[in-house]
């Protein structure tokens, strides 16, 4: 590979891999230094003073008091910065830009499930395109996993029953591991995998490949239908349920007063458990969909409430006749051409 | 320190190994030497049966194909590695031997508080340990030593609940062994032995046992509920039933972040001790030192959800872990800056002891510092659940507590024994577990860097050359750890009569008899000066080279 041997740094394969190392050799650095000082003086000590005769009784030294405040203080400042510095990074590696495809991954002993927005899946493999920012929405159908892309330098636990989120942008077409990091019983490390870092006419291609399916956006579209959530999630007298067409991403007042932005974690969980959150106004009335509904069933309908409803104008003031119309009008969005990450939304199903 | 004058009077008189010799006189003692010894023991034992899983662990990894055993057996491995030394090994190893035998010694006392609790802390702990020693032999137990739900509540075909069990039943243990030794400390120490006169050991062990007592009975309480969960389908923890299984690891971590410094601060009394000792000064900024014990037990339970950057913990929580974690840095910082001025001026001799006290100032610094790598956010998302941490801990509970542990047996052998080991085999054991350790692991920093997961049976091969050498490594090691226990067991029988105080050293356990009398002294000491003064320990009390 061209590399050192052994290497000592994974490949730099994202935006935040080159700070990462920074923050490395600037945390190698304190660590050298000081082990060499206090060990090196420990060890200067113990030579220059070391015992000549029995009966040595050297003299009592007493230690300045700015001396133990030096090095409590000295240390102390050193922490500040890596603390700082690494609060930063964190909300940088995990926060997604808004732009950002979504990716849906769940974790499955002993195999990383993968769905593209397009519809193409995959399983072990993550094909993403160069120069994209790419959001990755993490879920387990067991245990808990997590999802370890060393080359990107980012990491992020699968944990079942809640939905976590870790982004990256890839700066190096390659070829780089996948690995699950938490432990996950007898084939855990057989749960790996290759992410394929490619051009993005490449990847255009390699979408409508063989790997091609229905998009989970259409597939959520026509559970909706079937489990007829409509039927309380519009506007009108019949309405039982918060509207669900420009929800996404905006702040809900729950019945406890608090505030809650509907992100994907929320509408997840208000899916599976809706008693878990609920918003002001409403009387716990939905059926409870934990384990009724597979964690793909879940991602479908989380992708066609936030991308497509999410779209979508909300309704006029209520008042307005209740509308009939189905969820689904029109065709199924056609997989997102690149740099408009999200599938553009469905028309507002609900008239306006 | 000044008391009674009954050196050399009493060298023919029975001491405590001496004066009975039954069995019963042994399994029923109450004698805290005794009671040491018993754990001196056990502690050995499981270090053994857990030594022999790491060898297991690093025989498959010298390839990277998964080929020496099955994945099954492979994951057994790196657990029972865990659970043995963990809770068999290290909790236990400072505190239950060098503690259990110096406190009441250090403090002037006949014994510990309540004798009896002593003797039934030891049968607890060894049925505990009989509990999870019989899951590990039949059908064994693969959940990793941190028993993560819901693998462990519903996924492991392994014996769960057996060893679950056992490491709660082991807890009360250690909660005794906690309890008497503060009661110990509080009411027990010789007249004029103030709080600023103790030994820093017993400082350092005060503050282990608050953590003892304060944090075991919330990893009693998570086994029970784990234990609920396996066998009787509780969803405490599992999303299924409207259960949470990051919970786990908030109640799991509550309790063993602590329990590291139950590993390590025990540890760095034995290294204040020896480091004193062997320059021949005060140490270094004592109340410092003593200081900074409580405030790393203290800091230490508002720690714990470090461990969790990457779950589903919100950032915000992270945020308040990450700046106290870095916190608890300083108290550590303190201590080695004040350890190594202690030399500053000193009258150094470099005795196998202080060998091993190098030796940990060495690892330790390394384990400390890199503590400093996962403690910062944006780090640690790299760094987590692979080789780097695994290294980490490994510096600084092996570096650290075992160094301290090795120090200390040899610091304090002669007053346990009555004899003195060889000075070669002795000093060659400290350099081979030196050199075999950083062999070991200095190697999985950098494996974790470049991302190879922690419990991986197989890996890919780009990594061979580093995993070959981190097995070498530990080759050397276990030569490091086989030597004493054979110039030890030889110096039991053969070694050279060890004098009172062959190190010259200041404190009571130093002014009775090697081995000491049943009942520690004949008459209770007084003390008059402070800890470490050198300045009036006579020239008599300076031993010529006494030893081989």
């Amino acid at each position: 590979m061209g590399q050192s041997f052994p290497p000592l740094f994974p490949p730099q394969a994202s935006t935040v891999a080159l700070e990462v190392d920074a923050l490395y050799a600037l945390l190698v650095a304190i660590t050298a230094f000081f082990t060499l000082l206090v060990a090196g003086l420990f060890l200067f000590f113990g030579l220059k003073y070391r015992r000549k005769s029995e009966s040595e009784r050297p003299i009592q030294v007493h230690p300045p008091a700015w001396l133990e405040i030096a090095w409590s203080v000295i240390p102390l400042l050193i922490c500040v910065v890596l603390f700082v510095w690494g609060v930063q990074l964190y909300f940088k590696i995990y926060t997604p830009p808004k732009d950002a495809v979504t990716i849906h991954v769940v974790g499955k002993r002993w195999m990383w499930k993968i769905q593209h927005m397009s519809g193409a899946r995959e399983i072990n493999e993550l094909h993403v395109p160069v120069g994209v920012p790419i959001r990755l929405l993490l879920t387990s159908e067991d245990t808990i996993h997590a999802f370890s892309l060393p080359a990107f330098r980012i990491k992020r636990d699968a944990i079942p029953g809640t939905m976590t989120t870790t982004w990256f942008n890839a700066t190096k077409v390659g070829s780089y591991h996948i690995f699950c990091a938490e432990y996950c019983g007898t084939k855990h490390s057989g749960m790996i995998g290759t992410v394929h870092v490619m051009e993005k006419d490449a990847y255009q291609r390699w979408l409508s490949g063989p790997n091609a399916g229905l998009p989970p956006a259409v597939q959520g579209a026509k559970l909706f239908e079937e489990l007829n959530c409509i039927s309380c999630h519009r506007a009108g007298a019949n309405q039982r349920g918060p509207v669900l067409e420009g929800l996404y991403g905006k702040p809900v007042e729950l019945k406890s007063g608090a505030k809650v932005i509907a992100d994907d974690a929320y509408i997840r969980e208000s899916i599976v458990n809706p008693t878990a959150k609920m918003v002001n106004g409403f009387e716990p009335l939905m059926p409870v969909y934990l384990n009724q509904l597979s964690e793909e069933q879940v991602n479908a309908l989380l992708t066609y409430v936030r991308d497509v409803l999410g779209k979508a104008e909300p309704p006029a003031v209520s008042g307005a006749a209740p509308s009939p119309a189905p969820a689904t009008t029109g065709s199924p969005a056609p997989p997102p051409p690149l740099g408009s990450p999200r599938p553009p939304g469905a028309q507002p199903p609900l008239g306006s | 320190m000044s008391t009674p004058n009954h050196t050399s009077v009493h060298t023919e008189e029975a001491n405590y190994l001496t004066n009975e010799t039954t069995i019963q006189s042994w399994l029923l003692t109450k004698d805290h030497k005794r009671i040491a010894l018993l754990y001196l023991l056990s502690v050995t034992l499981f270090f053994t049966v857990g030594g022999l899983f790491a060898s297991l662990v690093r025989i498959e990894l010298l390839t990277p194909a998964g080929d020496f055993m099955s994945s099954e057996m492979y994951n057994q491995a790196f657990t029972s590695h865990g659970v043995m030394m963990i809770f068999f090994f290290l909790i236990p190893a400072v505190p239950a031997v060098l503690g259990n035998f110096l406190i009441p010694l250090m403090v002037g006392a006949k014994d510990l508080a309540f004798p009896k609790i002593n003797l039934a802390s030891w049968y607890i702990f060894m049925v505990g340990a009989s509990l999870a020693v019989f899951a590990v032999l039949t059908g064994g137990l693969d959940t990793g030593w941190t028993l993560y739900p819901p693998y462990s509540s519903t996924y492991s075909q392994s014996r769960v609940a057996l060893a679950v069990a056992g490491v709660f039943v082991a807890g009360f243990a250690s909660i005794l062994t906690g309890v008497n030794f503060i009661a110990t400390i509080h009411r027990m120490r010789a007249p004029g032995l103030t709080w600023f006169r103790l030994p820093l050991f017993v400082w350092a062990h005060y503050a282990t046992s608050l953590v003892m007592v304060l944090g075991t009975p919330v990893i009693a309480i998570t086994m029970v509920l784990l234990f609920l969960e396996r066998v009787f389908g509780f969803g405490f923890f599992d999303p299924a039933k409207g259960g949470d299984p990051v919970l786990f690891q908030h109640l799991f971590w509550f309790y063993s972040h602590p329990a590291v410094y139950i590993m390590i601060l025990p540890a760095m009394g034995v290294i204040s001790e020896i480091i004193s000792t062997f320059s021949r000064q005060k140490l270094f900024g004592y109340s410092f030192v003593a200081m900074s014990s409580l405030a790393i037990a203290i800091l230490g339970f508002l720690v714990w959800g470090h461990h969790m950057f990457t779950t589903s913990q919100s950032a915000y929580t992270g945020i308040l872990f990450s700046a106290l974690t870095f916190l608890v840095a300083i108290p550590s910082a303190i201590k080695a800056f004040n350890w190594t001025a202690t030399l500053y001026k000193g009258s150094v001799s470099w005795e196998t002891p202080m060998l091993f006290a190098f030796g940990f100032m060495g690892l330790f610094l390394i384990g400390g510092l890199t503590g400093l790598f996962l403690a910062t956010m944006g780090m640690d998302i790299h760094l987590q659940d692979t080789y780097f941490v695994v290294s980490h801990f490994h510096y600084v509970m092996v570096g650290g507590g075992v160094m301290g542990y090795m120090g200390g047996i040899h610091f304090w052998w002669p007053k346990i024994t009555g004899r003195m080991y060889s000075n070669f085999w002795s000093k060659l054991s400290a350099l081979f577990i030196f050199a075999g350790f950083n062999f070991t692991f200095f190697p999985q920093f950098i494996l974790g860097y470049m991302g190879m997961p922690r419990r991986y049976h197989s890996y890919p091969e780009e990594w061979q050359v580093l995993n070959v050498m981190s097995t070498l490594g530990a080759s050397i090691l276990a030569i490091g750890y086989l030597l004493p226990a054979i110039y030890l067991t030889h110096s039991l029988f053969l070694g050279k009569k060890a004098p009172a105080n062959p190190w010259g050293a200041t404190g009571l356990e130093w002014k009775t008899a090697s081995p000491p009398p049943p009942h520690n002294f004949h008459e209770t000491p007084i003390v008059t000066t402070e800890a470490y003064d050198y300045q009036s320990l006579p020239l008599s009390e300076t031993p010529e080279k006494s030893h081989v």
